[in-house]
């Protein structure tokens, strides 16, 4: 069964949803949310389905995140991460694939280094596919949960300023946040060096520029971004050391951030580097919360999806 | 003897600045003038008549990689798509960097190819872009060039040597244009597509930058180089002013490169990905262009067969690369009905000019020629099954086109080897 509002099997990326969809999906993990403020944080929605969690990419963080959310809905996960996995004995994906469909999995979540590799799994299972990740392409679960904890904060998202800094370039959370946050109404601004930020990027209805200072200003939301050294094989700039100087959130620059300026970072964050240490602790960031959030958002993702009973 | 007599179809010879409704003789396996009374007839009313067609960018993956193709399998894809000749590339297993391997293909091709079948040799042992491959023993043992293709000789030292000592064998050299630095590991047109896809960029000026090399290089040396399957705009311009300047130096293009953009890749299907990639619209558009200008002289297949298990895999795992003898025809006769450019002069793209390209008295029906022809249905629709192809592999984009245009009859040497 689907849910009203929802019709999708899978949960590939952000482009192809519709703002009624992403708003669907946020009001759902409204509810959600409350389960994880119970005493027994647990609900049956999914009992009796059986979820993998394919990371073919390291991670602790998203893998834990569906992991959890998941149990909450009462559903059975089994993990298969790379270092385990058949892939790198020579299995292709796709026969991995066929052989989660033999063990009657109801929900693969993916995480891949390839980009697509969600889309190459979705388009061969019956099973639903929630994309935890691919390549530089999108991680929708995190620009929902992004966007869950900007609306719970700020009471709405469509007119707000959003500033993206860092590795736009390299990450897969900037792409999903730039869909998802121009769907919704509001004004993206990507900062970064040159090489990591390219001017093409003003084709996705978002601002492009290489000044901290002029993205810093008048910014409502900070989204920071970590380099993502795994995907970039080239030099983008000189040295960490001068990425700090430059494009780093220091104290000096976070003093001229509008004074209910929220603080985001998807992690794990380097302190030192693109954030100050003081400054990702402060009351202004919301980098914890995401995290919480993440748990709610997940569930309303893989119940939207798996098709369970309302919760 | 045995005569062929190809009835009153529109015969279109560019060599000879032919283009009228005759009749054309194949007489003992070569053109003839005229014919005896008792010539088998081949109605070809309403047909388009040419010279047989030359493709001279194939992977025909013998030795090595028979599970992708063979001679005899690729040569009959040929056929099937009315091409008479080809030009096979060195990147086999062992590579064509040795008299040997020259020696088996053609051994090969002389058992079981229905088509005309000319290797070309490695300009590198290996294709490692490191030394010199001996490139005249290649050159007596049948070669009609040389290429690294799949590869670039990245050292511009090396390769102006390679050129220069081509030219002391008359040998064109062929390039596949793509600097390593600049293309790194990309695997789709550094552009909109590409960041929207996350898929790591590939920017054209990797081919420009080769492109710009090698026009300096036949400049220098006053020697032949081809560039191979050009995709991007800026390198139809460099190569338009070099042309102006009385560079030697030609260019090919390939029918995906000219019919499809990078916007294909949005379902990550790896049948969509190819070495050069698909580009925007504006490379595109530019590749029409050249063709129509002559700046781009011949079409070019760079038909590329892999095993569909190798295909069916994350886009970016993938090998590059797919068919094209039979989709070429009829997706190059688009740029007639899109009025690119006139039917004579796409005809010519396909046959005197490559064989010019490779210096093959090829591609003409001057009476005493080899009697290689093509008729073709210039209108005829149909719809490409690749489950139907001839190749041993199945890796297209195409599949399932509606496709207009066709070859009905391919003769060899007088031998019709494929109609319907």
């Amino acid at each position: 069964m689907k849910t009203a509002g929802w019709t999708r099997k899978d949960l590939l990326g952000i482009q192809e949803l519709a703002a009624a969809e992403i708003h669907f999906l946020l009001d759902t993990a409204t509810a959600f949310k409350q389960v994880g403020q119970r005493t027994i944080k647990k609900v049956p929605s999914l009992r009796g389905k059986t979820m993998v969690n394919l990371f073919v990419e390291p991670s602790t963080r998203t893998r834990t995140s569906f992991e959890l959310a998941a149990k909450r809905l009462s559903a059975d996960v089994i993990n298969i991460d790379t270092s385990a996995s058949s892939l790198v004995k020579g299995e292709t994906l796709k026969d991995t694939a066929l052989n989660l469909q033999a063990l009657q999995a109801d929900i693969i979540t993916i995480r891949h280094s390839a980009a697509g590799a969600p889309h190459f799994l979705a388009s061969r299972l019956k099973a639903s596919v929630v994309n935890a990740g691919d390549g530089a392409h999108e991680h929708p679960t995190q620009a929902l949960l992004d966007a869950f904890t900007i609306r719970e904060k700020k009471g709405r998202i469509a007119g707000l300023r959003v500033t993206i800094l860092g590795d736009i370039l390299y990450s897969r959370v900037a792409r999903s946040n730039i869909w998802l946050l121009t769907k919704l109404g509001a004004h993206v601004t990507l900062a970064g060096p040159s090489t990591l930020v390219p001017r093409t990027f003003e084709q996705f209805g978002c601002r492009v520029t290489h000044d901290l200072d002029e993205a810093l200003e008048n910014a409502d939301v900070i989204n920071l971004l970590r380099i993502q050294h795994e995907r970039q094989r080239r030099s983008a700039f000189p040295s960490i050391g001068e990425y700090t100087a430059v494009f780093g959130l220091n104290k000096e620059r976070f003093a001229r951030t509008k004074p209910d300026a929220l603080i985001m970072h998807p992690g794990p964050i380097n302190r030192g580097v693109e954030i100050d240490s003081d400054i990702a602790d402060c009351d202004r960031s919301v980098i914890l919360e995401q995290v919480t959030n993440g748990l709610a958002v997940r569930m309303a993702a893989l119940f939207l999806c798996a098709g369970g009973a309302r919760p | 003897m045995s005569a062929l007599r190809i009835q009153q179809g529109r015969v279109i010879d560019p060599a000879n600045h032919v283009d009228a409704v005759r009749d054309v003789y194949i007489v003992d396996g070569k053109i003839a003038a005229t014919g005896p009374k008792d010539a088998t007839v081949w109605d070809a009313t309403g047909k388009v008549v040419t010279p047989g067609l030359l493709d001279i960018h194939v992977h025909l993956r013998e030795p090595g990689r028979s599970d992708k193709e063979t001679i005899e399998t690729g040569t009959r894809g040929a056929a099937r798509g009315g091409f008479t000749s080809v030009v096979c590339m060195p990147n086999t297993t062992p590579a064509a960097d040795n008299t040997g391997t020259i020696a088996f293909i053609k051994q090969r091709a002389a058992a079981a190819a229905c088509v005309n079948v000319f290797p070309t040799g490695a300009i590198t042992k290996e294709l490692k872009g490191e030394e010199l491959a001996p490139i005249g023993s290649l050159k007596k043992a049948g070669v009609v060039a040389i290429t690294d293709d799949g590869h670039c000789v990245q050292n511009n030292d090396l390769m102006r040597r390679a050129v220069q000592y081509a030219k002391m064998f008359e040998l064109p050299v062929l390039d596949h244009c793509q600097d390593y630095t600049l293309a790194a590991d990309g695997v789709a047109h550094e552009g909109y597509w590409s960041l929207a896809l996350g898929l790591r960029g590939w920017p054209a000026i990797a081919e420009d930058m080769m492109v710009m090399r090698n026009i300096l290089i036949a400049e220098d040396t006053q020697w032949h180089i081809h560039c191979q399957h050009i995709s991007s705009a800026n390198a139809v311009a460099l190569l338009r002013e070099a042309k102006r300047r009385g560079v030697p130096i030609t260019a090919e293009a390939c029918p995906h490169h000219f019919t499809l953009t990078d916007e294909s890749l949005k379902t990550y299907d790896a049948n969509f990905k190819m070495n050069p990639p698909l580009r925007s619209e504006r490379d595109r558009a530019a590749i029409v262009e050249g063709l129509a200008d002559g700046t781009l002289d011949c079409i070019a297949s760079d038909h590329a067969p892999h095993c569909a298990f190798e295909k069916e895999v994350e886009f970016d795992h993938a090998p590059f690369g797919i068919l094209g003898l039979e989709t070429e025809l009829a997706l190059s006769l688009e740029l007639v009905r899109q009025k690119a450019l006139p039917l004579p002069e796409l005809i010519a793209k396909f046959t005197s000019i490559p064989a010019r390209i490779v210096r093959l008295n090829k591609g003409t029906l001057t009476p005493g020629a080899d009697g290689d022809v093509t008729i073709i249905d210039p209108d005829r629709p149909w719809t490409y099954d690749v489950g139907q192809s001839a190749s041993k592999s199945r890796n297209s984009p195409f599949h399932g086109w509606p496709m207009r245009g066709k070859a009905v009859a391919t003769i060899v040497g007088g031998k019709i080897v494929w109609q319907e």
